[in-house]
């Protein structure tokens, strides 16, 4: 790694004025299990790096059962994938979490930091906004919350401003009867990037289905939702659905696959995770 | 920077710079050198150490991070200087180890694995050291290892 500056800034507002100060050329460490390998690599530069850890209260996951659930700063995507209450109203998040890296690097890697890095194959970022996740960033001139779908601007991009953080996620509490499923596509079973991510949340009121992999990034298949909308799919519907969510991808083909692949995986994969998230609500 | 830290059970103080991975901390300044440096990008594992009792790839973590925390490497596994873990013996007894680079990251991995499931099925053995690669094994031998040690 080449050289940089240090700090442990106690607050945000410190870590907020110091990362204006370094402008671009500041980067705030969380996990780290990305930032470093881009600092190795000389993806990214950086002549200070900003610790985020020793500031109190961005930390932590909890759960209440109206607000839902709130995911810190430094939560882990291993606390995510072992906490009970994820498992049991957050499924697919939880699966998602599970899939990412390898133990090792999710005791590291922060969900937050999966969300900042704006891959568009990263795994949690689709079952987050099936959920209809937001998140809440701080900033010089305070606080604002921003719909986790509208968060992502391309690849790597996010309306984050200069000297702004995002301190947690808040996601809805399941409604009843609420089926959540995130399928992830790879060519092997661990330490894999997704050449497609589809996650479905659906209920007896709404449908949503997010695809990660298969566009600049992860985006909702608003067609095929709206094909859903209010209705008792049988296996035609659901089968026009899957293939509208394969029209609306638009991957590009790249080292992990082909674009025509990809789209064929978008329709096959949306449809198995409707079938299992109305398994999981009949 | 001046790093104060629990260092395999013993309190250490390390001199080490912002930029450095606790990885290279622990090889160049402390001069353990059982911690194997593979890929250096968490892909595959070598480096695995605990911090407080958690398994991580010490390449993607700084050295200066580690202050005022709990590291277990490879050398601090023994029960006494003479003898040597169960992990460390069974991988010997099986043929878990054929070059034995990825050997104190995978006895690492198991160590951790097995304190946090004492009774591991296979899969959940395999799911556990997904994170560590062996080009020599075929991993069959290392699962074995592992299971050898798995409390009946």
């Amino acid at each position: 790694m080449r050289r940089f500056e240090y700090f442990e800034p106690a607050t945000l507002g410190e870590a907020a004025a110091l990362l204006e100060r370094y402008q671009g050329r500041a980067q705030p460490l969380a996990g780290g299990t990305d930032l470093l390998v881009e600092l190795k690599e000389q993806l990214r530069r950086a002549d200070c790096v900003v610790n985020l850890k020793r500031i109190p209260g961005i930390g932590g996951l909890s759960f209440d059962a109206r607000a839902g659930l709130r995911i810190g700063a430094l939560a882990t995507a291993r606390e995510v994938e072992t906490s009970p209450f994820v498992l049991q109203h957050y499924a697919s998040l939880a699966q998602a979490a599970r899939e990412l890296g390898s133990i090792q690097v999710r005791n590291r890697a922060t969900i937050i930091g999966n969300i900042c890095r704006a891959s568009p194959s990263a795994d949690t970022l689709p079952p987050l906004i099936a959920d209809g996740a937001q998140a809440t960033i701080h900033g010089a001139a305070g606080e604002r919350r921003v719909a986790l779908e509208t968060f992502f601007t391309g690849p790597g991009r996010t309306v984050l401003q200069p000297g702004e953080l995002v301190t947690e996620l808040l996601v809805p509490a399941p409604g009843p009867r609420t089926g959540k499923v995130y399928i992830k596509h790879g060519r092997r079973k661990a330490m894999e990037l997704a050449t497609v991510g589809v996650a479905v949340t659906l209920s007896d009121t709404q449908v949503r289905i997010v695809l990660g992999a298969v566009a600049p990034t992860p985006i909702r298949a608003a067609l095929a939702e709206r094909l859903l909308a209010g209705k008792k799919p049988d296996a035609a519907l659901l089968e026009r659905a899957a293939q509208a969510a394969a029209d609306e991808s638009r991957p590009i083909s790249n080292v992990r696959a082909s674009a025509e692949y990809r789209r064929e995986m978008v329709r096959v994969l949306t449809r198995r995770a409707l079938e299992r998230a109305l398994e999981a609500v009949r | 920077m001046k790093v104060s830290l629990t260092l395999n059970g013993e309190p250490r103080q390390i001199e080490v710079e912002p930029y450095r991975s606790l990885l290279d901390m622990l090889r160049n300044e402390a001069g353990l050198t059982g911690t194997k440096k593979g890929c250096d990008v968490g892909d595959c594992g070598a480096c695995t150490v605990l911090v407080d009792g958690k398994p991580l790839n010490s390449c993607l973590m700084l050295g200066v991070e580690a202050q005022g925390c709990e590291v277990l490497t490879i050398e601090g596994i023994q029960p006494a200087p003479d003898r040597l873990h169960p992990l460390q013996e069974s991988f010997m007894r099986l043929g878990g180890a054929q070059c034995g680079f990825c050997t104190p990251g995978m006895i690492m991995m198991a160590l951790a694995l097995l304190e946090e499931n004492p009774h591991p099925t296979e899969d959940e053995i395999r799911f556990g050291i997904a994170g560590n690669i062996c080009r020599c094994t075929g991993y069959t031998r290392i699962v074995e290892a592992i299971q050898a040690c798995v409390k009946k």
